[in-house]
């Protein structure tokens, strides 16, 4: 079992969901990205999803396009995200790198897998990859023995669900909404989006998109088992006037939406 | 001579060119689909509604009619005497997609997309653009059906291309300015594909070239085929025989496509792509994917690609805004591979001369993307001599480009000539 299925596993047996926290690796600067995301950890984060800065982020909306923008005219390379996920898995967080496609094809598939798995990082989500270019990256993570994380959509067909989930390993990424991060909040399409996926796998079912707050984290973790937080942590870094209270900013709100995952149990 | 009259050669052995893409969207190893799953089921459906409306007799005849009442097609072919003595002599002929409505060979593909939308019960389109000519024929098209249209563009090309975001808002479409990465039409498309996401239920996505995610490459190549399948006959009629060589400009490469359609299956004649160079390949300053970039994947295909060593997209530069992009569609990708196809690059400057001399030796100002073809023509003319026959596809016309070109050129009032530009 996965070091990412004991971290659900420990969540399921608290009786709450777990949090996931999204940060872009070098921003503001390698180190100062590396504090960010420890920070979020020794606030309650339980499992961590490092992003690898790309020059035409699709999926991204306005906030992680300002900071990964910001990350690679720094010089941040896909070596320093390597490094920044073993500063992090040090801490013992079950840790992802979430990456557009091209600049693993281009590091190399099999070597991007097997070089994440040696920096103790535990999978990698693809938010471009469908699961017809995705051969080689099965083969790959499986070789490596590193989790693929592929995502469901509100627009996804059972038919769809049926093949992403068939591909996944460490959990279902649902995608809360129809758009880009950090623009809109959670929709109401999410709890039926989860209901759709949850016959069609044995994977946990983390939900993403819009989240920022405790509230909408507690209500989420009434029907998903982890809740997935990114853009809301990147404004506080955007945000902050210096890089230390960014570091505090962003340990404050994990602390706070670590309450919230553990509110739904009460409530 | 009639078109029938000169059989198709199968000689190549294996599979025809033409049979390409497969059925996952794929030209060899390039094209398939590398999208958010968010967009699966609209791809999905787009390429149904294109696979329905290929075999279907009314939306073909309302194309038709449309391409010929409307865009007012088939485009003229031109021989160009004075421009041809410059080629080495050659016979250069012009397929005069400058002439359509909207001023270049966009038109053929937004009409066909434009119609797709209204079948499959869509209100609104969006489209990305460069130049402007691929913007302002998605809001003609939308002006025309009563959709209501954004389109995406750089907020570099806006200022590149002021009359083109002019005729776009006169035409009622909302012009949308792109204020991040290199403000062109990278990540125009890459804005346009943010949009299409969140508001996939009532929107198409008219992507302008032969890239993006299956279907679209071999979509768009199939509503530019008409650019092929006409200058064909038009060349037959003309000379009595097949061009030795089709050029064409290539920045995502839907105008190469469409004329290299018509003549894909004839081996024995040659087909020229002409990438931007801008100020040389050797300077890094350039948007030669094929020419000066490796494989990769952008916007929803693998293809070449200007990428650094980490993958991330290493901005490109062209004079021309519309050649202006570090992709490239992916036939093209494989054409270059297998040798079908035979893709270099045209600087700035070599495009910029071809601009002026068919300004003044033809009396047609083509657009800057246009000249990239020209000045390969005039290389390739030299090359090939007096008896040869060039077709080359003159995909669109330089009224946008005045301004650059005067500028380039130093002859507006109070200019002064940049040296060696005059």
């Amino acid at each position: 079992m996965s070091r990412l299925h004991d971290a659900f596993a420990r969540a399921k047996s608290e009786n709450r969901a777990a949090l996931i926290g999204y940060l872009p690796a070098g921003y503001p600067s390698v180190q100062g990205g590396i504090d960010a995301i420890v920070a979020m950890v020794a606030n309650g984060v339980d499992i961590v999803e490092i992003g690898l800065p790309y020059s035409d982020p699709l999926m991204d909306g306005p906030t992680i396009q300002a900071a990964v923008d910001s990350s690679l005219r720094g010089g941040t390379t896909t070596r320093d995200v390597l490094a920044t996920v073993k500063a992090v898995a040090e801490t013992g967080a079950p840790t992802l790198v979430m990456s557009y496609w091209n600049p693993i094809e281009r590091y190399g598939v099999d070597a991007f897998a097997a070089d994440l798995a040696a920096a103790g990082g535990v999978g990698v989500i693809t938010p471009d990859l469908t699961a017809e270019e995705a051969g080689p990256w099965i083969a790959a993570t499986d070789a490596a023995g590193v989790d693929r994380v592929f995502l469901v959509a509100p627009s996804s067909t059972v038919e769809r669900i049926a093949v992403v989930s068939g591909i996944t390993t460490g959990f279902v990424y649902a995608a809360s909404l129809m758009g880009v991060t950090g623009v809109a909040s959670v929709s109401q399409a999410a709890p039926a989006l989860v209901e759709r996926t949850r016959p069609l796998t044995m994977m946990p079912i983390a939900v993403g998109l819009g989240v920022s707050t405790a509230a909408q984290a507690a209500d989420i973790a009434v029907y998903a088992d982890g809740v997935i937080v990114g853009s809301a942590f990147v404004r506080l870094l955007l945000d902050a006037a210096t890089p230390a209270d960014g570091v505090a900013a962003v340990g404050r709100l994990a602390a706070e939406l670590a309450l919230g995952v553990r509110r739904a149990s009460a409530g | 001579m009639t078109t029938d009259s000169l059989p198709r050669s199968d000689s190549l052995g294996g599979p025809l060119p033409s049979s390409m893409p497969d059925t996952g969207g794929h030209f060899g190893r390039y094209g398939g689909r590398f999208v958010p799953e968010a967009l699966i089921v609209a791809l999905d459906e787009l390429d149904a509604a294109f696979r329905a409306a290929k075999t279907d007799p009314a939306f073909q005849a309302q194309l038709t009619h449309l391409l010929t009442t409307y865009t007012g097609r088939p485009s003229p072919l031109t021989e160009c005497l004075r421009f041809g003595a410059a080629a080495g002599g050659a016979r250069v002929l012009l397929k005069r997609e400058d002439l359509n409505h909207t001023g270049s060979h966009k038109i053929n593909n937004v009409l066909g997309q434009a119609l797709l939308t209204l079948k499959m019960g869509k209100k609104r389109v969006i489209a990305e653009t460069g130049a402007g000519q691929h913007g302002v024929a998605t809001a003609t098209a939308a002006a025309l059906f009563g959709l209501d249209c954004v389109v995406y563009m750089g907020e570099e090309d806006t200022r590149r291309q002021a009359l083109n975001v002019a005729r776009m808002r006169l035409l009622g479409a909302e012009v949308r300015p792109v204020m991040s990465g290199s403000r062109t039409l990278k990540d125009a498309m890459n804005e346009a594909m943010r949009d299409w996401v969140t508001n996939v239920d009532s929107t198409h996505y008219i992507i302008g070239t032969v890239a993006g995610p299956a279907p679209f490459p071999e979509m768009v190549r199939e509503f530019h085929k008409v650019i092929g399948i006409e200058s064909r006959a038009q060349v037959l009629e003309l000379t009595g025989r097949l061009p030795d060589a089709v050029t064409a400009c290539v920045g995502g490469g839907s105008n190469a496509i469409g004329i290299f359609s018509g003549f894909i299956d004839d081996p024995e004649v040659a087909l020229y792509g002409f990438e931007a160079g801008g100020d040389g390949i050797d300077t890094g300053r350039h948007a030669a994917a094929i020419t000066g970039g490796s494989v990769g994947v952008l916007h929803g295909q693998r293809s070449y690609v200007l990428q650094d060593a980490d993958g991330q997209t290493v901005e490109s530069h062209s004079i021309s805004a519309g050649l202006d992009y570090p992709g490239v569609g992916p036939e093209h990708a494989w054409l270059a591979d297998t040798g079908r196809a035979t893709y270099s690059a045209v600087t700035d400057t070599e495009a910029m001369d071809a601009f002026r001399l068919l300004c003044t030796t033809e009396g047609i100002i083509p657009a800057i993307e246009t000249a990239h073809a020209l000045a390969g023509t005039l290389q390739l003319g030299r090359k090939l001599g007096p008896d040869s026959v060039i077709l080359v596809n003159c995909s669109g016309r330089g009224d946008k480009d005045v301004e650059t070109a005067s500028r380039w050129f130093g002859i507006m009032d109070g200019d002064r000539a940049p040296e060696g530009r005059a």
